[in-house]
Order: structure tokens, then C-alpha cells, then sequence
């Protein structure tokens, strides 16, 4: 090699020895400025700073616009664009299959809120392992501008239709549930979703994220309360957030009085300092009066709403399943021996 | 009463009860013994969708030739719910028996047909004066009538008695409790009755390597050999007992010492979400299964098309009960094989096994894993109520030898040998490509699994010649399929006129040729379906004979609508006979036969 032509630096790798490029996807099909690609780019920064091995990873997802989103990232991991709604049952399938493998579920408010409700109260009841995120924009953006059942009471639709039924809350909804992990965010602050994103990914259990995501084409417009403007008016961020893995130590002492933390099954910390008010992630039936408050005043409501430090059983604990992936299972571990096998039938006699 | 009139090992029982009052274990206790007496039985429980209140009856089937479909014509009722005793002492046959409880008669009623043999029992007051505890008395009222019967058709009382003993194993109080109501019924018999009737039940030898269990045990079991390792399901009748017997047998035989199993079983929200947790499953390479009936067949109908189109391994138990709607949940049919194979919208078709019988039902079971697997398709193993929850004699199951057949699935180091790796690429030209699981630690192993358009190598495609190229590989498999899904069984003696049938339509088959020859000297040939797509030998049978008669347990003759489907030829369609039974009741030979034979009778042979 001669002496002026300069070595090309090493792309970076992440502590499992993965470049960026292998959490990156295809490039979006989605409306130019849509707020699901920031989150894309957001799940891209969690996966690939926290150094999980994407081979590993599933990502899910339902129907709709949302659910194209799992093809533009994560170009390594498996993935499954299932049915409109039924996306959690799917991830659970796979979890039994594999219990090793680490899900993550992408939906939307109609996937969520509306034909998929079922599954999504089904998921949270068995605390699914899952990063569950809801793209919500309040909007049928794929059937062109239709309401979902999480837009607010009074949002126009851009065509002039007023909403006058009361919008569901997925994330009130999910602590009722019993979920540990319910966080809600703007797909417009990667400050704030970022770290929301890690800390769903080191729980351990079913984790709900929550993000206004608005849509530029059918609900940007005056009179929409999910509109770019409306959202950055309404938002009231709940805290500061900083995020600790639990292979790296926090570079500053805690300040008690300013700052809370909490530590997540796999020992990573979230920080949360202090905004106007004091704000206690842990206390369930404090989150549910707090967002039901905020609503009430139009404010929408960010940050980590609750997480529970002494958390449910989540469902591969639950059903007691053996280390090794059932999938790997011969016939050495399925067969029945051959006398049992018998004595079976002589019973039977 | 001369030797010669005596009927021995040859008669219908049907006793009529009501549900809930603890009939069951009675008449399990008589099949059972009639079992060990080696005589060929057949039991069948007609009962209604209800938990306690209604009437219900056990009917059994006694042969000494070996048939033990249900005999359509009663030679014995044992009358024991007062709402449906004129009706049931109506349905006796003339010559026939009726044994009846006296304390139980509706008011102003007395049995009065001449052409029918009575035994009145008091059993009500009888119960009353024998059986002390209060608790047991509603129980064992029902022993006293196996008592009665035991005496009456000299039923061997050492045998009866190791059946309570086994029976109740576990609870020995129960044991002598059992045994005195029997003795009790004995003793009423032998000082109060007069056999006047010429029925007789002797010892054969007839039961030699058989036992006795249902069909969805069987399938559950064929489950467990079959290597399934998770299982997804919602309640619903007459499927719920497949799962729950899954259940109990992963209890015992899968899991260590401290609770680790080596399977994971969900009882899931709705039918929906359970086809969707065996599809993730199967997805991510575990073999899965759901059990469900015709309902839960509707609700699954999307995910059907997906499992087909995005090429998912899975396997349904569909356990058939009379429809459309809630229908009859407790009654059989064959009503949902259409359904089955062309489940969901757009162009797809799903192969289908059916189990003709007991061994089947283990054995069909446990290899629709390696249907599925193979094929890397939805596969249905149809049973129905009859099958799957009434009793049936099984040949003993021999142990499984061969192993499991896991279809194309290539690891990381399969992978890192693979150039040219694509999801959908035909490379073997059966329409069956290579998949890889989630969680391969190959940076090339990844495919995005979808229900859109897609290319061979599973990028989004919108593309005519795309779509159309897919779709027609798709198409091969229903060939490739012909491989792995059980032939039928064909009895072709070169007669003129031939049968098919499928399922359980096959217990009263040997009876109802037996019939034709006997009153219509009618020789004819037998198929029996065991699975769609048809092999050549469906069309063979079609060719070589003049009539073919079908038989469906539907109104529609759905079987023949496929074979319609399939054989298009005038010369093979114009032979079609079509037969329908579609009552609910498990089908008997009798119904068969006459049916066939009033074609025939208008028929030059």
C-alpha cells in the first residue's frame, strides 16, 4: 500500500461487534416528515447503542402504517408483518418457540386501540417479554384519514368531521392492566425516547411505549389536537431522562431532592430529574390520577409514567418453559419412554 | 325357553338418563366389563349441551360378529328420567326390553305396549333402603341399575367387580360403596324378576390387544409422540378434552422434577389469538398445534390464508359438531371439510387428514407434524364429536421408531454454504423452499415473513408476474403433498359397484356391506378417504366401477363437492351416487344401507 493513499477508518462496532448499518433497514415508504420514521430512527439509536445482537431480535407488527415501519430497521432480525390487531399473539407464539429470542412488537393506534384490543389486554395480562410500541397518530393514515379510537374529543378530521366519542387511553389502559413498563412520548423528542426506548428493552416483561407520532398527511391541519403544532403546544415532559446500561456506571453522583432513579431487571438505571413537580413513576394509582389531570387540562402528558420495580412473573417464568428453545426440542426430550408409553394403554384395558 | 331362541352377545342397550346425575361412571362400568368379557362393544353417549338437567342417553353396541357402530334399531332401554320415559319405552323395538324405574312414571302412566317385554324397578326407593349415605344416593342409583342388568343378561360379576375396583383405584370408600348398590340391584333381580326375555351376554375372545379410549385422547397422545411443543387453544365443544388430555400427558411425561417443561401451552383469549400464537410458534420453528371445531374454524379463517401465503407450519384439530352457528354442539358431523380446505379469502387450499378410527386418530396426529413441517403449511386433522369423544376400541399403538421429519430448515453453518439463499426460491422444484428460524446467528439469515406480495427473496413486490409466479408455486404443493398425507385404504374385489366414504362413517361399514350382500346380494367395493388432495387410487376406484356411492355425514354432500371438483370428467361424475346423513346421530348401518339399496333396487345390475 503506498504511503498516500489514507487506510479507511474502521467503521465503528457496538460492544457485540455490529456496525450501525446491521440496525438499519430499508429505506421508508412512509409520507415525507412522517413522525413513524423518527421513531425508526429512535428504535435504530436504542438497539444499536445498547449493543444488542440483532440476530436475536424479532420485530413484529400488525397492519397498517406503523406496521410497515419493522422493515426499515433491524435489517438482521427476523421479522413478520402479521394481521391488522394480532401481532401480540404472534410474538407469543414465537416466544414460546424460542425463548432465547428478544421482541420487539410495532403497532398502531387501530392495531391497539381498536381491532386489536383484545390482544393487546391479552399480552399485558400474561406480561409478554415485548417492546410493544404504539405509533399513535389518532388517524387511519393507510385507508386515508379515517378516526381511531384514541383521537381526542373534539379533534377535526381534515375533510371537517368533528370526533365526539371519548378517545381510549392505551397507556392508562396498560398500568390498569397490570403492565410494568408504560411509558408515553413525541416521536419528535429523540432526547426523551430514546432513553424510554432502552429502558423498554432492558425490562423484562411486557413494555409499552406510547408516542404521539402525527401524521403529515391526514392529521397535521388546524382543529387536529395531533397535529405537529398541537403536540409540541400540549407536551409536558414529566421529567429529564437519562439512561444508564447496566455495563456502564453512571458518570455522576445522584442528586437527592432533583433527581430519582430506577433500577431495571437487568441491574441498567433510569434517571429522571426533576421538572415543575416532583413525579413518582412507582406509584401506580398516582400515574393514573396524574394522566387523567394533564388530560383534563389538554396537556399531554410525557416520560415514564409507571414502572414497577417488583415486577410480575413475565410469561416464560410463568409457564415454567426449560432453558433450551422448545423448537430444539427432538425426540429424545418429546417422546413419552417406551413403558410408559405402554402402561398408558394397559390403563386403558 | 328352548337353547336355539336365546340371542347371545347380540343386542342394542340404550339407557336414558338425566345429565348430570352421575350416569356416566354406571355406564362406563357396564361397557367396560361387557369389554373384559371379550365381547365386541361399541359405546356411544348422546348427550345434550348442558351441565345438569336435560336428558341424556348411553347407548351400547353388543356383537359378537364384531360390529360396533351404533345399532339403529333398540332391543333394550333402561328407563331412568322420568321427562323422556314414555318416549324412550316407545323406542324400543317389538320384541324389546324395557326396564324401568317404577318411582319415576309420570302421573296417570303405565306402560302398557304388548309387544315389548317389561322389568319394573323401584329403583328410586330402592336407593332409599340400600344406600346409606345421603350423598352417594343420586350416584349410585345408577349402580343399582347395573346390578339389575348384570343379573337379567348374566353380565360376569367378577369382572364387574375388578372394573369398580379399577375404576375407583384411587378411592377405595368408593369401591365398597359401588359394589354394594351392585349387589343390591343383583339381589332385586334374583328375588323380584322373572327373566322372560331371550338375551344372553357369554364370555368371547374377541378384545385380545384392544383397549378402549376416545379419539381426542388418542390425538392428544399421537400429539405428545408427534413432537408437539406448543399448543395454543380455547375451550370449545367437543375439542376441549384433545387439550386437556395434551395437558395431563405433558404434566407427567414432560417436565423434570422441579416443574421445568419441556412444553409451553397457552389458553389463549379466543380462537383467534390461538391459531395466531401456533403460527408465531411454527414461525419461529416449534411444532404447534390448536384444537378447536367448527366455530373456531370460522374465526381462524384469516390467519388460515396467512399461515398458506406466508408458508407457516401449524396443525389444527378440528373436531366436528353440527352447524352453521352455536348448531348443536354435542352432536356429530362431517360438516366442515369444505370449509377446511379452503379456508380464508383469495386463492389458497389446505391438505386435510382424516382419521377413520382410533388408531388413527394417535397416528394421524402424530404425523400431521411432519405434514406440516414438510410442506411448511396449515394442515387439518379433521375428527369428529364421534371420534373424538365417544368411546372406540384401539389395536394396541406400536412405538414410534422413525423420527421426526422437520422439512427444510437451514442452520447458520447450512447458511454460511449457501450462495444464492432466497425464502421463496423453488430450488428443489417442489414448490417447498428453505427457511430459516428467528434467532440464527447469520447475518444473511434474516427474511421479513409477510402477508403482501412478495419476491423469492421476500422483498415486497407489487409486481404482476411476481404475484402470479408465487401464487402458481404455491399451487405445487398440493402435489408435493400427495407425498406425505396418508393414501386411502382400498377394498376392491373387482365388483361392479363401489363405496366411498371417510371418517367415522367407516365403524358401520363392514356391518352395512354385510347387509347389502345378505338382503340384496350386493357385492361391493370399499374406499375410504384419508385425506385431501386425492391420490390416484380415488380416481382408479371411479374408473373401475359403474356406481360409486359417497357418504357424508352433511347435508351438502361436501366430499362429493370436491370429488366434483376435482374429477370434472362426465364419465367419472356420472357415476356419483351421493349419500347424506345429517341428523347428528353417529351413523349406523342400517341407514347406509338402506339408502344405497333404494338406489339400487331401481337399478339394473
Amino acid at each position: 500500500m503506498s504511503a498516500d493513499t489514507p487506510t479507511p477508518a474502521a467503521e465503528p462496532t457496538n460492544r457485540s461487534g455490529f456496525v450501525k448499518n446491521a440496525y438499519e433497514g430499508l429505506p421508508s415508504t412512509l409520507c415525507s416528515g412522517c413522525g413513524h420514521d423518527s421513531i425508526t430512527r429512535h428504535i435504530i439509536s436504542g438497539y444499536w447503542e445498547l449493543g444488542v445482537n440483532p440476530h436475536f431480535v424479532a420485530k413484529l407488527s400488525g397492519i397498517g402504517c406503523s406496521s410497515k415501519t419493522p422493515a426499515y430497521f433491524l435489517r438482521e432480525a427476523h421479522g413478520f408483518n402479521t394481521v391488522h390487531g394480532r401481532m401480540p399473539s404472534v410474538a407469543a407464539g414465537a416466544k414460546l418457540a424460542n425463548n432465547k429470542l428478544h421482541l420487539i412488537g410495532v403497532s398502531g393506534d387501530g392495531d391497539t386501540a381498536s381491532i386489536g384490543m383484545g390482544q393487546f389486554v391479552h399480552m399485558v395480562r400474561r406480561n409478554l417479554e415485548i417492546v410493544y410500541i404504539v405509533e399513535n397518530n389518532g388517524v387511519y393514515g393507510l385507508t386515508k384519514g379515517q378516526f381511531s379510537a384514541t383521537a381526542d374529543i373534539g379533534s377535526v378530521l381534515k375533510k371537517g368531521e368533528v370526533n365526539e366519542l371519548p378517545d381510549i387511553d392505551v397507556c392508562t389502559m396498560a398500568i390498569q392492566l397490570g403492565c410494568n413498563y408504560v411509558a408515553r412520548s413525541f416521536s419528535g423528542d429523540a432526547k426523551q425516547m430514546v432513553p424510554l426506548m432502552k429502558g423498554a428493552i432492558s425490562h423484562n416483561g411486557t413494555a409499552m411505549l406510547d408516542v404521539v407520532s402525527p401524521c403529515v398527511t391526514f392529521n397535521n391541519h388546524e382543529g387536529s389536537t395531533r397535529s405537529f403544532t398541537a403536540v409540541k403546544a400540549n407536551d409536558v415532559p414529566l421529567h429529564d431522562l437519562g439512561f444508564h446500561p447496566y455495563f456502564q456506571t453512571p458518570e455522576v453522583e445522584l442528586k437527592p431532592g432533583e433527581e430519582r432513579e430506577v433500577e431495571l431487571p437487568d441491574g441498567s438505571v433510569i434517571r429522571m430529574k426533576k421538572l415543575a413537580a416532583d413525579y413518582d413513576p412507582t406509584d401506580r394509582m398516582r400515574a393514573i390520577a396524574t394522566i387523567a389531570e394533564a388530560k383534563a387540562k389538554g396537556q399531554l402528558l410525557t416520560g415514564l409514567l409507571y414502572v414497577n420495580t417488583k415486577q410480575n412473573k413475565p410469561m416464560v417464568e410463568h409457564l415454567k418453559l426449560t432453558g433450551t428453545p422448545l423448537h430444539a426440542l427432538g425426540e429424545k426430550e418429546c417422546l413419552i419412554p417406551q413403558d410408559a408409553f405402554e402402561k398408558i394403554q394397559n390403563r386403558w384395558r | 325357553m328352548s337353547q336355539s331362541s336365546q340371542i347371545i352377545n347380540d343386542m342394542s342397550i340404550q339407557f336414558a338418563t338425566v345429565n348430570g346425575s352421575g350416569s356416566q361412571s354406571a355406564n362406563n362400568i357396564i361397557t367396560k366389563g361387557i369389554f373384559r368379557m371379550g365381547i365386541p362393544v361399541g359405546p356411544k353417549n348422546l348427550f345434550p349441551s348442558n351441565i345438569q338437567g336435560l336428558p341424556t342417553w348411553y347407548t351400547i353396541r353388543v356383537s359378537k360378529d364384531g360390529y360396533r357402530a351404533r345399532k339403529k334399531e333398540l332391543d333394550w332401554v333402561v328407563c331412568m328420567n322420568p321427562d323422556t320415559l314414555v318416549e324412550d319405552v316407545n323406542s324400543v323395538q317389538p320384541g324389546g326390553v324395557v326396564v324401568y324405574n317404577t318411582d319415576i312414571l309420570p302421573k296417570g302412566y303405565t306402560p302398557t305396549r304388548k309387544d315389548v317385554i317389561y322389568y319394573p324397578v323401584p329403583f328410586t326407593s330402592l336407593a332409599r333402603d340400600k344406600v346409606k349415605d345421603v350423598k352417594l344416593r343420586k350416584m349410585l342409583v345408577n349402580v343399582l341399575y347395573v346390578g339389575v342388568l348384570t343379573e337379567l343378561l348374566s353380565l360376569d360379576l367378577e369382572v364387574i367387580k375388578g372394573v369398580i375396583k379399577d375404576t375407583f383405584a384411587s378411592k377405595p370408600k368408593a369401591i365398597d360403596a359401588n359394589v354394594e348398590a351392585l349387589e343390591a340391584g343383583i339381589n332385586y333381580a334374583k328375588e323380584n324378576l322373572k327373566k322372560q326375555d331371550n338375551y344372553r351376554l357369554e364370555k368371547m375372545d374377541e378384545n385380545k390387544g384392544l383397549f378402549l379410549s376416545d379419539g381426542n385422547q388418542l390425538a392428544a397422545l399421537g400429539s405428545v409422540m408427534g413432537g408437539c411443543t406448543v399448543c395454543a387453544w380455547y375451550p370449545i365443544t367437543p375439542s376441549s378434552s384433545l387439550c386437556e388430555s395434551f395437558i395431563a400427558f405433558t404434566e407427567k411425561h414432560r417436565q423434570d422434577g422441579k416443574g421445568t417443561k419441556n412444553v409451553g401451552i397457552i389458553q389463549a383469549e379466543d380462537e383467534l389469538a390461538s391459531l395466531e400464537m401456533v403460527l408465531g410458534a411454527g414461525w419461529a420453528g416449534a411444532r404447534a398445534m390448536t384444537a378447536t371445531s367448527g366455530p373456531g374454524v370460522s374465526l381462524m379463517g384469516e390467519f388460515a390464508g396467512l399461515a398458506y401465503f406466508a408458508e407457516i407450519p401449524a396443525v389444527i384439530f378440528d373436531v366436528q359438531r353440527m352447524g352453521p352457528s352455536t348448531g348443536l354442539p354435542t352432536r356429530t358431523c362431517q360438516a366442515d371439510i369444505l370449509q377446511a380446505v379452503t379456508l380464508s379469502h383469495g386463492d389458497k387450499r389446505h391438505p386435510i387428514i382424516i382419521p377413520g378410527g382410533a388408531e388413527e386418530a394417535y397416528e394421524f396426529a402424530r404425523i400431521s407434524f411432519d405434514v406440516a413441517e414438510q410442506l411448511q403449511q396449515l394442515v387439518f386433522v379433521m375428527l369428529d364429536l364421534d371420534l373424538g369423544m365417544n368411546i372406540w376400541n384401539c389395536q394396541q399403538l406400536p412405538y414410534p421408531t422413525d423420527g421426526f421429519k422437520r422439512g427444510k430448515v437451514l442452520t447458520a453453518e447450512q447458511l454460511e454454504k449457501t450462495k444464492d439463499w432466497g425464502r421463496y426460491k423453488d430450488v428443489d422444484g417442489d414448490g417447498v423452499c428453505y427457511r430459516t428460524l428467528p434467532g440464527t446467528d447469520h447475518a444473511r439469515a434474516a427474511y421479513f415473513t409477510r402477508g403482501t406480495g412478495h419476491t423469492e427473496y421476500a422483498t415486497y413486490s407489487e409486481k404482476p408476474e411476481d404475484w402470479q409466479k408465487n401464487i402458481e408455486r404455491l399451487n405445487k404443493k398440493w402435489t408435493t403433498a400427495l407425498k406425505y398425507v396418508p393414501k386411502p385404504v382400498v377394498d376392491d374385489k373387482g365388483h361392479k359397484v363401489g363405496i366411498i366414504a371417510y371418517g367415522t362413517t367407516d365403524l358401520c361399514m363392514r356391518e352395512s356391506r354385510d347387509q347389502m350382500k345378505r338382503e340384496h346380494n350386493l357385492d361391493a367395493d370399499y374406499l375410504r378417504i384419508r385425506s385431501v388432495p386425492f391420490h390416484d387410487e380415488v380416481k382408479a376406484f371411479f374408473e373401475k366401477h359403474d356406481r360409486v356411492y359417497v357418504i357424508d355425514q352433511n347435508r351438502d354432500g361436501q366430499m362429493e363437492q370436491l370429488l366434483r371438483m376435482n374429477y370434472t370428467e362426465g364419465r367419472i361424475t356420472d357415476k356419483i351416487r351421493s349419500v347424506r346423513h345429517y341428523n347428528g346421530m353417529p351413523l349406523d348401518a342400517r341407514t347406509v344401507t338402506d339408502a344405497i339399496l333404494s338406489f339400487e333396487k331401481g337399478n339394473a345390475r
